[in-house]
């Protein structure tokens, strides 16, 4: 048994408890990952030489931080831990990884992808222009760097990482010049009764309201962004946003944040065939996966934020019970108690998410009124009123065949930024459902591929 | 000149020196090349379609819009690559010269 | 239920299909082009994009020359731009036997207007400096170009429709058959469509329906191995192609106006026929990295930022069924272009529409007539 060969993607929440089940089973997983140290992005470690505690750096999640942290340390010698490593393909049940330009073919009898999530995005206009960050970005540049993406930074968009991120800047002493989110106040009302599933979470979220508050942070609600300004040197000088009752504001600032919740990364489900099934809650299409974690591919196994976003906490338990389903595949034992209860956990904190995308929804009706000036695709800088005349024009209804058309997510980032709201561009201009647009399908590498690469057999 | 970046904490790491478009320039130990071309300047590269400057957007490896050049010709994505004493980084394409190293 | 009815049914919208509906409604013919995606979705849409005459059969560059003609004439006639981009085509080697070979290649084709220009290491060097130390030899062919294969076929397809044809996408047919006078095919959902005159340009699926006909011929599907680079500033000019002994070693690249390199080569992979999905190798894609250095060492600088696979129809003779059925009166093929049908395309639809309109082309294409493998099988019994 000890033989199974086992590859776990990403040392993440998901990935590290993954690792530990596996570990405790006896079996010795491969463990890929890109970052140069282990934690993700949520519990993303500072790099050596750093010296904030774990409450500066994680807050109220700073014990769930420093337990995966230390749960990873005491697994380095049991697993084989690939850091640096960009997981860019898989075929005929390899896995093909690169690291240092070389690049290694890894055979599998099982792979758990626990690819994590970025940042989900509805351009606005003048989102490319230097300043514009993503709402993960500004955490990163924070928690990784000790940096504020700007002297003066906007939060926009929705969802609770945009407080979350907000307060995290106030605490740290760097200038927040305002809040501006999409959703309502009253969607928030309404979803209180989901959002409840999660008590502690939910006073955490309020208790973050009042910090934000407390420092006099402007906060408006229900608000759509219009366009940020600035120059094509010197990048962002304002946000032009408007408000509820139609009135259009402008703020100076040298920075803007801006996030719509995260989605999957599922460019290695794709390319291990897995099928995807359209969520129509979060109107985006998701790998198609069991309560466990398998997929549709016997031997590949999906967790944490990569196939379903419940947060870090979720993505832990996601981690166990697809190491648990792995094994019972393998005709392995598993401790039926300890998943039911967890099955039974995760439950509840799906209850959680619906709340979250009830209380911040993503703003697709804003993809209908995106001026055709504005770049949709930021890659190969393609506006939204090119999308439009392949559409109106050259008939191209479907996202690989407007892509194919007009370049929209045929750039270095291969859609992950715009093929969302792409979508939607795509499905309002055509007038059918975002769901019979599709989805873009994922080509290798999942990141760009130096030429200079060169195979090596292990 | 000044940083599109602001440091708020963790500024007693040793210095690290480095040469940004020709000008010696200076960062900290752990800075990732991202953060130490924005403690200098204002963006890290153009789009090669129009539209102006760019400065990073995800920081995570993802979006691909930090990618900056070395003096040898060298492609580094700034966001998962760590400054290194001595470094010497353009930001801006190198114009055509690249057809040329043969 | 009333079948739709026309002078000609085109079976498959590629862009063989496209161009023979457009050309036949130049000729005041009515069409029907049937198609079981869109218009151009696979091998005419993936392909690499050569808009190449060098390096054919020599008894092919009279076909190639008559595309030549409308590729040049592509936007006038077809309403669109196609990125079409000639720079010239530009085959390099590395040993003499290779420069054997492009020299007596030039030297055959020489008749037929493509002005090729045999060149020197050193020549080769000054005037396309970033070509590596090991290539000794080169042939230029100054006419040839490349174009967009995602862009070509739809626009001619919409270029049809706009002159009258009826195209019909997502219309897969489930039966094909001669019915008195009339060819009679019946789409998946029992929609039926009449014609006297049929064409089969349906790719890697001819053979299925030729075969239905009585006429199978010897045919596998393969998918190219495709891969582009980063945006780069433009300075590469000619499509390259690198000869080699080896099938899988062979490279060739070109850089579009906005800057990327597709580069293909590397061999072939197996395709999903089914499923209509083609996959590329990763093995194949690193083997070719390996290889494209070794014309433009300065390629290690780059990132390739996709790779991509599509469904072409590789005949054992490498030539196409292309002509008049030989059984079956106003039945008539186009396919099996066996990688090489991009530049041919507009010029195979201008000569069969001219063949289906007045029983005769002006451009010999008698050597693909599909009889051949009929023959051929006599033979071998």
């Amino acid at each position: 048994m000890g033989q199974c060969r086992v590859i776990i993607v990403g040392a993440g929440p998901a990935g590290v408890r993954c690792a530990e089940v596996l570990v405790a089973a006896g079996i010795r997983p491969i463990l890929v990952d890109e970052g140069r140290r282990d934690g993700g992005q949520i519990y993303r470690r500072q790099p050596e030489g750093f010296n904030r505690s774990y409450p500066t750096l994680y807050g109220t999640e700073a014990e769930r931080a420093r337990s995966l942290h230390q749960t990873f340390e005491s697994l380095r010698g049991s697993i084989d831990y690939r850091p640096e490593t960009l997981a860019w393909n898989i075929f005929d049940r390899q896995l093909y990884t690169v690291s240092a330009r070389v690049s290694k073919a890894l055979p599998f009898d099982a792979l758990v992808v626990c690819s994590g999530a970025t940042d989900r995005l509805m351009p606005v206009k003048g989102w490319h222009r230097a300043g514009t960050y993503s709402l993960g970005a500004a955490q990163i540049a924070l928690k990784s760097q000790a940096c504020a993406i700007g002297r003066r930074v906007v939060f926009a968009g929705t969802g609770p990482l945009l407080y979350l991120v907000a307060a995290q800047y106030v605490k740290a002493g760097a200038h927040v010049e305002a809040i501006l989110d999409t959703s309502s106040l009253w969607k928030r009302v309404r979803a209180l009764p989901k959002l409840a599933a999660r008590p502690r979470v939910l006073v955490n979220g309020l208790s973050l309201m009042r910090t934000l508050r407390g420092a006099g942070v402007r906060i408006v609600t229900g608000i759509e962004p219009v366009e940020i300004h600035g120059s094509p040197e010197d990048g962002v000088s304002g946000i032009t946003y408007r408000g509820r009752d139609g009135s259009t504001h402008q703020l100076a600032c040298d920075a803007v944040a801006l996030g719509y919740h995260v989605r999957p990364e599922t460019q290695l489900a794709d390319l291990a065939r897995c099928e995807f099934r359209f969520d129509a809650e979060t109107r985006q299409w998701l790998p198609a996966v069991d309560q466990d974690g398998r997929s549709t591919v016997p031997g590949v196994y999906l967790a944490g934020d990569g196939a379903r976003v419940l947060g870090a906490d979720g993505a832990e338990i996601a981690g166990k019970l697809a190491a648990w389903a792995l094994l019972q595949d393998l005709g392995r034992p598993v401790p039926e108690a300890e998943r039911d209860a967890l099955r039974r956990e995760r439950g509840v904190m799906d209850r959680f998410r619906q709340g979250l995308v009830e209380a911040f929804p993503w703003p697709a009706e804003q993809a209908a009124r995106l001026p055709d000036e504005a770049i949709v695709c930021r890659c190969e800088a393609i506006t939204a009123g090119e999308l439009r005349r392949v559409v109106n024009q050259m008939g191209a209804c479907e996202a690989n065949r407007a892509k194919a058309f007009s370049r929209v997510g045929m750039g270095r980032c291969q859609g992950r930024y715009c093929g969302h709201a792409g979508a939607e561009v795509i499905a309002h201009a055509a007038g059918v459902p975002v769901e019979q647009v599709g989805r873009l399908r994922g080509q290798a590498p999942v990141k760009p591929l130096s030429i200079a690469v060169r195979e090596e057999v292990e | 000149m000044t940083g599109r970046f602001v440091r708020l904490a963790e500024t007693s790491r040793a210095l690290v020196r480095f040469e940004l478009d020709g000008k010696p320039v200076e960062a900290l130990a752990g800075d990732t090349l991202l953060v130490a071309i924005l403690s200098n300047g204002t963006s890290v590269r153009s789009c090669e379609f129009g539209g102006g400057r760019r400065a990073g957007f995800c920081l995570m490896g993802a979006c691909q819009d930090c990618w900056v050049w070395t003096a040898a010709g060298d492609r580094l994505r700034s966001c998962t690559t760590m400054v290194e004493e001595g470094m010497r980084i353009l930001t801006s394409q190198p114009e055509a010269s690249w057809v040329n190293v043969a | 239920m009333n079948a739709r009815k026309a002078d000609v049914i085109i079976v498959g919208g590629g862009i063989m299909g496209a161009a023979t509906a457009f050309f036949l409604r130049k000729r005041g013919m009515s069409v029907i082009l049937l198609e079981r995606g869109l218009i151009g979705q696979q091998a005419s849409g993936v392909n690499f994009g050569n808009v190449r005459r060098m390096g054919r059969p020599i008894e092919q560059l009279p076909l190639a020359n008559r595309s030549r003609e409308t590729w040049l004439k592509f936007k006038e006639l077809f309403g669109d731009d196609v990125e079409l981009l000639l720079n010239g085509h530009l085959r390099v080697g590395f040993t003499p036997a290779h420069e054997e070979r492009m020299a007596k290649y030039a030297q055959d084709a020489k008749d037929f207007g493509l002005d090729m220009q045999m060149m020197g290491a050193k020549a080769l060097r000054e005037r396309f400096p970033y070509l590596g130390p090991e290539i000794t030899a080169g042939c230029y062919a100054p006419h040839d170009g490349h174009a967009n294969p995602r862009l070509a076929a739809p626009i001619i397809g919409r270029a049809a429709v706009r002159e009258g044809a009826q195209v019909f996408e997502n219309t897969e047919i489930v039966s094909v058959e001669k019915d008195g006078e009339d060819f009679r095919m019946t789409a998946a959902d029992d929609r039926t469509f009449r014609a006297p005159v049929a064409l089969i340009t349906a790719g890697a699926w001819g053979d299925r329906i030729s075969a239905k006909f009585g006429e199978p011929v010897p045919m596998i599907a393969k998918g190219p191995q495709m891969c582009v680079t980063e945006p780069v500033p433009y300075a590469i000019g000619p499509t390259i192609g690198a000869i080699a002994d080896v099938f899988e070693q062979v490279v060739f690249f070109r850089q579009v106006a906005r800057g990327n390199i597709v580069i293909g080569g590397g061999g072939h992979e197996p395709v999903d026929l089914e499923n209509r999905r083609a996959y590329v190798n990763p093995h194949r894609t690193l083997y070719k990295l390996k290889n494209a250095p070794r014309v433009v060492p300065a390629f290690n600088h780059l990132n390739i930022i996709r790779v991509w696979s599509g469904i072409e129809g590789y005949m054992e003779d490498s030539s196409p069924a292309m002509g008049p059925s030989a059984r079956v009166p106003g039945l008539y093929y186009a396919f099996g272009f066996s990688g090489e049908g991009f530049q041919l395309g507009p010029g195979v639809g201008d000569v069969m529409a001219e063949l289906i309109h007045t029983g005769a082309t002006t451009t010999p294409i008698e050597q693909y007539h599909i009889g051949r493998f009929a023959k051929q099988a006599m033979q071998a019994a």
